[in-house]
């Protein structure tokens, strides 16, 4: 598999990152580098294979249903780029 | 000899019996840094004010002859993806530079109630992304045995703050061999722990089934004292491990008589001549102290870093979504609308490796291509852990060199992504399988460090501990300091 140009303008804008000419022709050399080499993975033979998505086996780990403290307001706003009334502020969404 | 050049529990008998203050410890740390850290670049923030109110607690605690802390007044760097509250947490990135937390991270609280004084934050690859710390957005750290070559990362600034002295010990982050590859490379002991083993709550993820916090230090010693400190339990932390705590200085026996050693031939494979031979030299003095040791096969070791590659990349390009610039760290000025918000800021925001990895990440997992590389380095990882598993049934442990070359000139990779991710060929098969592993200096190439790995079962920490300290005591690499 090769990516193409237009392969990486779609992953860019699934990982919403602008790039620039220059970005986008060295990411799509350096990609192609890199999953070139991936392609080494094929040699093995992992059809009967379980995936490991995590060393320890642990699945579904909760605490009891109970009230904790929360944080409170002003430090939740602390690093805020913007905020208004206890909210985060943004750009319109909707016209 | 300095300050620091003391056994940990010299400086505590001296404290006690006030020969030593702990603002004499501070200021040590200070004085050290002003001299060298502009020639090192260790540090991004320091905590100046904070540390030396934090040792006029702690000489009145003294004086009032209180209990002490495990690392009761001992001056520590911690890297900078790791969160402190009230203190910058930039994980060396211009999308984090203004970011103020609003908590303590696990490792932080744990390293306050073990009384040692934060003296400063450590600089890193930029989100923990690379192996030189030349990914810094701010600037690039100087290995302290020679300036011209990388300190390694991505805990750069953590193995070169130890090395230099500019703190008596520090904390790094490890998913695919970021505190074993810069302990190696500046001639310091690095220790992952066992995924699990140490909580990952307020350390800012990158890739969250690997990223594990573990101690940088100056010797074996040490190392178990910090380990101490910091393992144990969280429940904020869901994959945190319920397993006992051992004590660790008391695994440092001195005793290896019988212990038996796996040695893999593929870590040996296409390994620079000198650092072979610095290996073997090890070997034959791990065998005259009793360990027995034999060639082994880990037949998937060639696959490790395509793997890695894969899943570290997807994982970091889930994790790395919540820099959006709503919540917090730097926005994009005049962007029009919700959808441009997020890709200016972060556009500006992440460095060139980070949107990389990003890029590979968010390829991997996309529509189509799932199965092909996703799931199939899932299914690699199996069969690297298997490896490890089925050495461990005969040998207690797994030695080999850190790295395959010494540290490398500054510049000298940057522009090839691939060639840079093979210098982690030898840790980051470890990484993928969960178990512990330390480097521990064994020698020199050119006055360049050489750093030994050693591997250990799950949570089996006390055994690697116990023969990296059995080396330690029978050589002098540790006891090298660079001329600075």
């Amino acid at each position: 598999m090769s990516i193409e140009t237009k392969d990486v303008e779609h992953v860019a804008k699934l990982a919403r990152l602008n790039l620039t000419d220059e970005e986008r022709d060295m990411f799509t050399e350096q990609l192609n580098a890199i999953l070139q080499y991936a392609e080494k993975l094929n040699e093995l033979d992992t059809e009967d294979v379980e995936p490991t998505t995590h060393v320890l086996r642990l699945s579904n780990v909760m605490r009891e249903d109970i009230v904790q403290e929360s944080l409170a307001q002003e430090k939740v706003f602390r690093n805020a780029p913007e905020e208004e009334d206890g909210q985060f502020k943004v750009p319109a969404v909707l016209e | 000899m300095t300050l620091f050049d003391l056994r940990l529990q010299d400086i505590h008998s001296q404290l006690r019996s006030k020969e030593l203050s702990v603002i004499d410890l501070v200021n040590e740390a200070f004085a050290k840094i002003g001299e060298r850290d502009e020639r090192i670049g260790a540090y991004l923030t320091l905590n100046e004010d904070g540390a030396r109110a934090e040792a006029a607690r702690l000489d009145d605690k003294l004086a009032r002859g209180e209990d002490l802390g495990l690392l009761f007044g001992l001056p520590i760097g911690v890297k900078d993806n790791m969160v402190t509250e009230g203190l910058l947490t930039t994980c060396a990135s211009q999308f984090l530079s203004n970011y103020d937390p609003i908590y303590d991270g696990t490792v932080i609280t744990k390293l306050k109630q073990a009384d040692s004084v934060l003296v400063g934050k450590l600089n890193m690859d930029e989100f923990a992304m690379g192996g030189s710390n030349e990914n810094s957005s701010f600037h690039p750290v100087r290995n302290p045995w020679d300036l011209n070559r990388v300190p390694g990362g991505s805990s750069g600034g953590s193995a070169a703050a130890v090395a230099a002295g500019e703190a008596y010990f520090a904390l790094g982050s490890d998913t695919g061999g970021s505190i074993r590859q810069p302990a190696s490379y500046c001639g310091v002991v690095g220790l992952k722990p066992t995924y699990g083993l140490v909580s990952r709550y307020g350390l800012v993820a990158f890739a969250s089934s690997l990223d594990q916090i573990g101690p940088i230090t100056k010797n074996v010693e040490d190392a178990a004292f910090l380990l101490q400190a910091i393992a144990g339990y969280d429940p904020k932390d869901s994959t945190s491990a319920q397993v006992e705590i051992p004590n660790y200085a008391s695994a440092l026996t001195g005793d290896i008589a019988g212990l038996r050693i796996a040695v893999p031939k593929e870590y040996l494979e296409g390994v620079d001549p000198q650092i072979k031979a610095s290996v073997m030299e090890a070997l034959r003095l791990l065998e005259s102290l009793g360990a027995v040791w034999e060639e082994v096969s880990l037949p998937h070791t060639e696959y490790a870093v395509a793997a890695y590659y894969l899943l570290a990349s997807s994982e970091a390009s889930s994790n790395l979504s919540r820099f959006d610039g709503v919540r917090y760290g730097v926005r994009a000025d005049h962007a029009g609308s919700l959808i441009d918000l997020y890709h200016e800021s972060r556009s500006q925001g992440f460095g060139p490796e980070v949107k990389r990895r990003i890029m590979l990440g968010t390829y991997a997992l996309s529509s189509g291509y799932y199965d092909a590389y996703y799931l199939k380095a899932q299914k690699v990882r199996t069969l690297i852990k298997q490896d490890f598993d089925q050495t461990f049934e005969k040998y207690d442990v797994i030695v080999g060199p850190t790295t395959p070359t010494t540290a490398f000139s500054l510049g000298s990779q940057v522009d090839d992504p691939l060639t840079m991710y093979l210098n982690d060929i030898l840790t980051i098969p470890v990484s993928l399988a969960g178990v512990p592993a330390l480097s521990i200096p064994c020698g020199f190439a050119d006055g360049l460090p050489i750093g030994l790995q050693m591997i250990g079962k799950a949570f089996d920490e006390s055994t690697i501990l116990r023969l990296a300290h059995a080396f330690e005591s029978n050589t002098d690499h540790h006891k090298r300091r660079p001329a600075l």
